[in-house]
């Protein structure tokens, strides 16, 4: 693998690898308002990086995506949990249920599994953005992580859309992206979900008067 | 225009029955409506379907594939004759209760009447289905619909907690139950993937994958109709359900049971194999015994008839084993007649245990009580339902001239040819059997007299009773449809053997009736007039004469005078209700010899006794050796699949997330 990489690979390996510095960005970010910052700028990233391989391959349908992921991922979604955040008042410090540099550690641990899972996947994927492929797959780990570490009930929200984003990135490396249909109802799902788990915020905290969601325990039968 | 084949007549029948049910619907609060004219009519096609089947016996198969079900499954159906005997004991045992249910539920118990009406019509329709189905796939579709029907009338009455319990037995070892079954269909396609019962039929299977078969029908099945030891949801069931269902379900439902381990053993299967019919005869007589001990110990009057049923379910299995032991040794003329013995009890059976619980259905409508020990007296209050009941007593104590001696006499006389069997131990074991069988019918005799003395003669336990009254004219002809069914069964056996005869000649290739017919319809010898034969005309000529000619000499010796007095007070002055024997003296006795046969606790009252009480609960051995060790079990490895559940959701994420990247690293192509 030591033949040189053209530029264009260059540049889109560039920008998976901000992705991934987002994913762990994300990770380590304490607040809540910084956290849904970087969330846009990942999204931004993405859009970028969608683009660019629209532009290089001459896949003309990928700038539909781009756009999409533009305008969903980082304007309107970030925009959402911003004025969530301010209405509900939560925009301290997260608690995680493990200290932040294990987290870290652990991040790094799956980054190293997901690039090995991924090796044999693209080499057998022609595209000219194979090589990101573990760099997504690692970034949709890193954000199960996130969502499994926090307590609160916003970050986990976060990480789920930011799981999103590894997948989008994923399909994209992998394939040059999904067919405009099932993209259109993903990005529609990622956005009615984010809807509905705002509406579960105002419960849960109506319920329990925090968003602390270990308070969900209590649900349990005996 | 074509004719209609019998088939399509009662496939109709089962949608007519699926389409009352459904008017029932329409107007569910409607009591009126629902009793006196959906219930007639559900008779009415309970009768147009008896009469069909009756009219078919002896043709040629009949099939037809129905275009509903799944994709590439469709339900194929077939009318043959061991289907058609059963379809006409299902046809004319649910006019009776249709008939008497007119009038029973006219005030409605728990449930709507317009959705008890559903379930029932339903309930009816799936065991019709049940026994038209011919492949795995429409015969579960059917059986589980009648588990669910069923399950439903039994908790009609919901709200008490006992109730639902009995109704979340049932459902679970009708279930377990089903299970095999299927396991045994399983088996049988040999992996073919053709579940229809052509395909099976086709298979041949090595001798222990066709045990493998028969003995999860036998489970399976058996789970149903009430074998040992998966009898504990019957004791329960029927007296959680209202009358007319258990009736239902003791004198039909548990008949489908049989009708589909006969379908398996006889039909699918393809081969016998000898031992098969010693376990089915094992634990038919285990369970004829077991059934019969506790149904005499009983002080509710319909645990006292469930038990009864219990134990009859093991005769017919019993006959059942005998069947397959002289089918395997290829002695036919045997084998036909312990067959004849085990339909012809499904016909008796279903004919008298049906009447005798609309009977206490009845009772407990004019008393409120079900309590053997708060009884007593009616016969005066209400003599149809207890001249009725009395049929339906006599017939269950297995005496003549009524249907259960026939079957019953069949039965022994099977036995008391077995010495021919080859096999040496065989030949040993068997008589004892028939011992057993002997003692089960004089302690079912026990049972019944304890049943109909206890509850309807002596004198009224209670002040109460005197407001009870007759059953109206619905329930009256109800009853009455049934006691003809189980005196025609009893009087006329060999007009009925010849026709279950095509049944008999389907499985095993030979029947009795050819026999039979040769030496007239009076007289029921089954191997030959010189060593044993029964004409219960004759029979019945004799009682009725001898009991006219008693009444003759009476009036004519005393002048007619009927006095009533007190009885021979033995020096004692007092002579009242509470000196009567009471449910559980009259039982004491046998208490006391099979003592341990029962799980009892008691309570005697002591000397000092401010207020002295004597109790006896009698439970089953099987609760606590068999039953709630595998509770505890269950219950033991919930306990630690609870621990799974922290209701963290940081633990559910960790859970998939761990599963995630296990499957990534073990399915990595490498």
């Amino acid at each position: 693998m030591s033949q040189a990489v053209p530029y264009s690979a260059q540049f889109i390996n560039l920008f998976a690898s901000v992705i991934l510095l987002l994913a762990f960005a994300m990770l380590a970010q304490r607040r809540v308002l910084p956290l849904i910052n970087l969330f846009a700028y990942q999204g931004f990233v993405l859009a970028v990086s969608t683009a660019a391989v629209a532009y290089m391959t001459r896949q003309h349908h990928l700038y539909w995506s781009a756009g999409l992921t533009l305008g969903l991922k980082a304007l309107l979604l970030p925009w959402i949990l911003h004025r969530l955040v301010r209405r509900l008042h939560v925009k301290w410090d997260i608690e995680s249920l493990i200290a932040i540099p294990t987290t870290m550690l652990v991040g790094i641990g799956l980054v190293i599994i997901a690039f090995n899972v991924a090796l044999p996947i693209s080499q057998l994927s022609s595209t000219i953005t194979r090589g990101t492929l573990g760099i997504a797959l690692a970034s949709v780990m890193l954000s199960f992580l996130m969502m499994i570490t926090r307590t609160k009930a916003v970050p986990q929200v976060v990480g789920f859309l930011a799981m999103e984003n590894g997948l989008f990135l994923a399909a994209t490396s992998a394939t040059y992206g999904m067919p405009m249909v099932v993209e259109l109802g993903i990005a529609l799902d990622v956005l009615v979900g984010a809807i509905i788990l705002g509406v579960f915020f105002f419960q849960i905290r109506e319920q329990f008067d925090s968003l602390d969601i270990r308070n969900m325990e209590k649900l349990k039968d005996s | 225009m074509p004719a209609l084949l019998s088939l399509d007549v009662l496939l109709i029948a089962a949608l007519a029955w699926f389409a009352v049910g459904l008017a029932g619907l329409l107007a569910p609060r409607n009591t009126g409506f629902i009793a006196k004219i959906l219930f007639p009519i559900g008779a009415l096609v309970g009768a147009i379907a008896g009469a069909t089947a009756l009219r078919f016996l002896g043709d040629s198969p009949q099939v037809a594939v129905l275009a509903i079900g799944l994709p590439d499954l469709p339900f194929h159906l077939r009318l043959d004759n061991l289907t058609a005997v059963f379809a006409i004991l299902l046809g004319f045992v649910s006019v009776g209760i249709s008939v008497f249910a007119a009038g029973y539920f006219r005030h409605g118990e728990g449930t709507a009447p317009g959705l008890l009406c559903f379930e029932y019509h339903l309930f009816l329709a799936s065991m019709l289905m049940v026994l038209l189905a011919d492949d795995g796939y429409a015969f579960m579709v059917a059986w589980e619909s009648m588990a669910l029907s069923s399950f439903f009338l039994v908790t009609t009455d919901h709200r008490h907690a006992e109730i639902r319990r009995a109704g979340y037995l049932y459902l679970l070892i009708a279930h377990v139950g089903a299970i095999a079954i299927l396991l045994s269909f399983g088996v049988m396609t040999k992996g073919s993937g053709d579940y229809s019962f052509d395909g099976m039929r086709a298979q041949q299977l090595s001798p222990f994958w066709s045990s493998a078969a028969f003995l999860l029908a036998l489970f399976g099945f058996g789970a149903k109709a009430g074998l040992l030891p998966v009898h504990v949801w019957l004791p329960e069931a029927h007296p959680a359900a209202p009358s007319p269902v258990s009736a239902m379900m003791s004198g039909v439902m548990l008949k489908t049971a049989i009708y589909g381990l006969l379908r398996v053993s006889f039909d699918l299967i393809g081969t016998t194999i000898w031992w098969w019919g010693v376990v089915a005869l094992l634990v038919g007589l285990a369970t004829a015994a077991f059934g019969v001990l506790y149904s005499t110990v009983q002080s509710d009057m319909k645990r006292l008839l469930a038990y009864s049923s219990i134990e009859n379910i093991g005769l017919i299995a019993v006959a059942i084993g005998l069947t397959l032991i002289f089918h395997a040794y290829k002695m036919d003329g045997l084998a036909a007649l312990a067959m004849t013995a085990a339909l012809y009890h499904c016909l008796a059976h279903s004919g008298f245990k049906s009447l005798l619980f609309l009977a206490t259905g009845s009772v407990l409508h004019a008393t409120k009580e079900r309590s053997l020990g708060k009884l007593g007296g009616p016969i005066h209050r209400m003599p149809w339902v207890a001249w009725l009941a009395l049929t339906g007593v006599i017939a269950g104590a297995g005496l003549p001239p009524l249907s259960g001696f026939v079957s019953e006499w069949l039965l022994l006389q099977g036995f008391l040819f077995s010495p021919g069997l080859p096999h040496p131990w065989l030949n040993m074991i068997v008589p004892v059997g028939a011992a057993l069988v002997a003692l089960v019918a004089a302690l079912a005799g026990f049972a019944m007299v304890k049943f109909f003395g206890i509850i309807f003669l002596g004198q009224m336990r209670e002040e109460n009773l005197k407001d009870a009254h007759d059953a109206g004219w619905w329930e009256r002809a109800g009853l009455a449809w049934l006691g003809l069914i189980t005196v025609l069964l009893g009087v006329l056996p060999t007009t009925a053997i010849s026709h279950i005869n095509a049944a008999t000649h389907q499985l095993l290739g030979v029947g009795l009736g050819e026999r039979l017919a040769a030496q007239g319809w009076w007289m029921l010898a089954p191997i030959s007039p010189g060593r044993a034969s029964y004409e219960p005309v004759i029979f019945l000529c004799v009682i009725a004469a001898s009991v006219l000619l008693g009444r003759w000499l009476v009036r004519r010796l005393y002048h007619g005078r009927v006095r009533r007095t007190q009885a021979w007070d033995c020096g004692y002055w007092f002579q009242g209700p509470r000196a009567q024997d009471t449910a559980e003296g009259f039982s004491q006795p046998i208490r006391r010899i099979f003592e341990p046969m029962f799980r009892m606790e008691r309570h005697f009252p002591g000397v000092r006794d401010e207020k002295p009480y004597y109790s006896v609960k009698v439970e089953d051995h099987f609760w606590h050796w068999l039953y709630l060790p595998i509770a505890k079990l269950a219950g033991g490895v919930s306990t630690l699949i609870i621990r799974l559940q922290g209701g963290r959701i940081a633990i559910y994420l960790l859970y998939s997330f761990l599963t995630l990247i296990l499957l990534l690293l073990v399915a990595r192509p490498t």
